[in-house]
């Protein structure tokens, strides 16, 4: 169709694009390593040559991109990212990819570090899809005095004050808008929780689409004096805030879960997967828990996962393998529950592809599914059945990944290392705190 | 677009007429010679070689733009009726056909097609389809008026679509012209694109890229 080269003409489609809807401003996105948005503005003027060269910056401002020799980065634009924002269309949003100023990847990039994920499932033939459910919290912006709901809804239900579910529709509304479909929203099991699924895409996009909706979420309330947070468990005795996410993997446009000669459906390469998800899946979860308050959400008793087992219809399972709706042998998939929201999305779906590949790559054996609701049984009868837990902890989490050979190969030195460092910083400062737990227990009976 | 080679020097007059209508830049050619002579600095951008006086001339022009070090591509045969059992087993020699007597409308049909396949056609710079406006100078579309905020991927996607109505495309194919094979979509991608496609398309016009069942999509309506 067109003799350009194939950059010429996504650089073009972005400049036009800009020049024909007069967009003043052009946000440069992208993720520090704890997943934080970052991004800094620029003007129409700049857009060819930082679509060209990239935008130098200094890094050692952002988490965990400072090194000891070199501060200097370049943020360069991935065009098929770009966007108008729905709330302001002179603004436009497009990702970044970071590199060094000698033009190779740099390592502390953590949309760099999916690529690399991608790319070795690419090289086996697979495409890895995502589909997560993000839960939040909305509260009164006013937090002094802790969080405080803005309803007592709970799970469907039509509440009153509508004043949530409003601000929910808007956002979906404006999610659509920005090309990021949604698949359902709906009104969880707490008092002002909120649900809202995306639709399945590849695990890059998402990992960029889960940037963009928490913003687009908490930039929604905000504008109303709301308060919405991702915070994992914000509330002590109802349901935390999870981000059960469900993936495939496809080859040659199959589902290379799905196998018809099965009597479960799943193929081979779906309970390798699955196995390796498993096998490895305390060494990530300091990747998909990341916080001190990640694990008072992996808690028994709630719809969090605690203990390492699979199932096809079980929602105490760290797996889960949901029975498609239809006969849709496209839909086989596997659904990861521990992810909270508060993930760092690129790191979190390179490390779940990391270990799903290992087993694959490995032929892990899978272990027979367990169909009891282990929250009802002892810790005794669990340990009898050979089932083992996720890390308790922050602390127990980062020792399992800091001794894992999988999450340091799939993050790459860089981020390793850095991290860890990180998490173990989070946790010596949680350790040295004292609680009002403690206080309302000790200070007066001690 | 570089002209495009033409042999003989006298070609049938409606073969003429249609390229200039078309606005298809041309330079006849009657000997092997004169090829490289003439031969634009950018290339022929394709020959139309006419075979309707001497066959086995045209077929030995055929064979020597087929070897020639900077190969000339693509190249439509113009062949009569009469002749068609001749093109057996010399199929490398050309990339289409066309028969005489000339029907100009095929004719037509045929050059978009062969340099739309190559890349190397008339810039067109407008698509039009019912409601529908593709401008690929501005790189935006709009339905009955109304921008859409479309990806650069999805422009694509419609663009390609929009300019093959009512033909079907399974995904790889869509996914090997639109995406190229660097992409880690896989081709469950494009069914993802089609349906956010739909979405900004709106209710209305949505019907525009059909399902065809067990194959892909087609957009527009089906040609009769």
């Amino acid at each position: 169709m067109a003799t350009k080269s194939d950059k010429q003409s996504k650089i073009e489609y972005v400049l036009k694009t800009v020049e024909e809807r007069k967009v003043g401003f052009i946000q440069l996105w992208f993720s520090d390593i704890l997943g934080t948005p970052k991004s800094f503005q620029i003007t129409p003027a700049e857009l060819s040559s930082a679509l060209e060269e990239g935008m130098t910056f200094d890094g050692s401002a952002i988490d965990g991109f400072s090194r000891i020799q070199e501060s200097d980065v370049i943020a360069l634009p991935d065009p098929t990212t770009f966007s108008l924002l729905p709330s302001d269309q002179t603004v436009a949003q497009v990702f970044c990819d970071i590199y060094n100023l000698d033009g190779s990847p740099f390592e502390g990039c953590p949309r760099n570090t999916l690529r690399r994920a991608l790319d070795h499932a690419h090289s086996l033939g697979y495409s890895f899809f995502a589909a997560p459910e993000l839960e939040f919290f909305y509260f009164d912006k006013d937090v002094s005095n802790g969080p405080k709901p803005l309803d007592s809804g709970s799970y469907f239900e039509l509440t009153v004050s509508n004043l949530p579910s409003q601000l929910r529709k808007r956002t979906v509304l404006a999610l659509e808008d920005m090309g990021i479909p949604v698949e359902y929203s709906q009104h969880e099991d707490a008092p002002s929780q909120h649900e809202i699924d995306l639709r399945y895409t590849d695990a890059l996009t998402m990992a960029d689409n889960i940037m963009t909706s928490r913003l687009i979420i908490k930039e929604i309330a905000a504008a109303s004096g709301v308060l919405a947070s991702f915070m994992p468990k914000p509330i002590v005795g109802v349901q935390g805030s999870g981000m059960h996410t469900h993936f495939s993997l496809f080859k040659d446009n199959k589902n290379a879960f799905y196998d018809d000669r099965d009597e479960t459906g799943l193929s081979k390469v779906a309970k390798h997967f699955i196995a390796g998800l498993l096998h490895h899946a305390p060494e990530i979860t300091a990747i998909t828990n990341q916080w001190v308050n990640s694990y008072k959400r992996l808690v028994v008793g709630y719809e969090a996962p605690v203990y390492i087992s699979w199932a096809r219809n079980n929602r105490s399972a760290l797996v889960r393998v949901p029975t498609p709706k239809t006969t849709n042998s496209q839909s086989t998939r596997i659904e990861y529950r521990a992810l909270d929201p508060a993930v760092n999305p690129y790191l979190a779906f390179a490390a779940i592809l990391g270990a799903g590949l290992a087993g694959i790559e490995g032929e892990y054996e899978l272990a027979p599914q367990i169909q009891d609701n282990l929250y009802k049984l002892s810790t005794e009868e669990v340990d009898a059945l050979g089932i083992e837990s996720l890390p308790g902890n922050l602390d127990e989490a980062v020792r399992e990944m800091e001794r894992s050979s999988l999450a340091r190969e799939v993050l790459g030195e860089h981020v390793f290392e850095w991290y860890v460092r990180n998490k173990k910083d989070e946790w010596s400062n949680y350790k040295t705190h004292v609680s009002q737990f403690e206080l309302d227990r000790y200070l007066e009976q001690l | 677009m570089e002209p495009l080679l033409i042999y003989p020097e006298s070609a049938p007059f409606h073969v003429v007429k249609t390229l200039e209508e078309g606005g298809y830049p041309f330079i006849p050619v009657g000997l092997i010679s004169r090829i490289t002579q003439l031969e634009p600095e950018e290339g022929w951008s394709g020959a139309i070689i006419c075979a309707d006086q001497n066959l086995d001339d045209a077929f030995f022009i055929c064979r020597h733009l087929r070897t020639k070090e900077r190969q000339i591509s693509p190249l439509l045969l113009i062949v009569d009726r009469t002749n068609l059992d001749k093109l057996e087993l010399r199929e490398d020699l050309f990339d289409d056909f066309v028969t005489l007597p000339l029907d100009p409308r095929e004719f037509q049909v045929r050059l978009q097609r062969l340099f739309f396949r190559t890349g190397r056609g008339l810039t067109q710079e407008l698509i039009e389809y019912g409601p529908l406006k593709v401008n690929l100078e501005t790189y935006q579309a709009s339905v009955s008026g109304k921008l859409l905020d479309l990806t650069y991927m999805e422009y694509q996607l419609l663009t390609f679509l929009a300019s093959h109505p009512g033909r079907v495309f399974d995904r790889e194919t869509l996914l090997s012209r639109v995406w190229g094979y660097e992409y880690y979509g896989g081709a469950r991608t494009v069914d993802v694109h089609i349906r956010r496609l739909r979405a900004k398309l709106g209710e209305q016009h949505e019907s525009m890229i059909e399902t065809v069942r067990s194959v892909g999509y087609r957009f527009g309506r089906h040609q009769k």
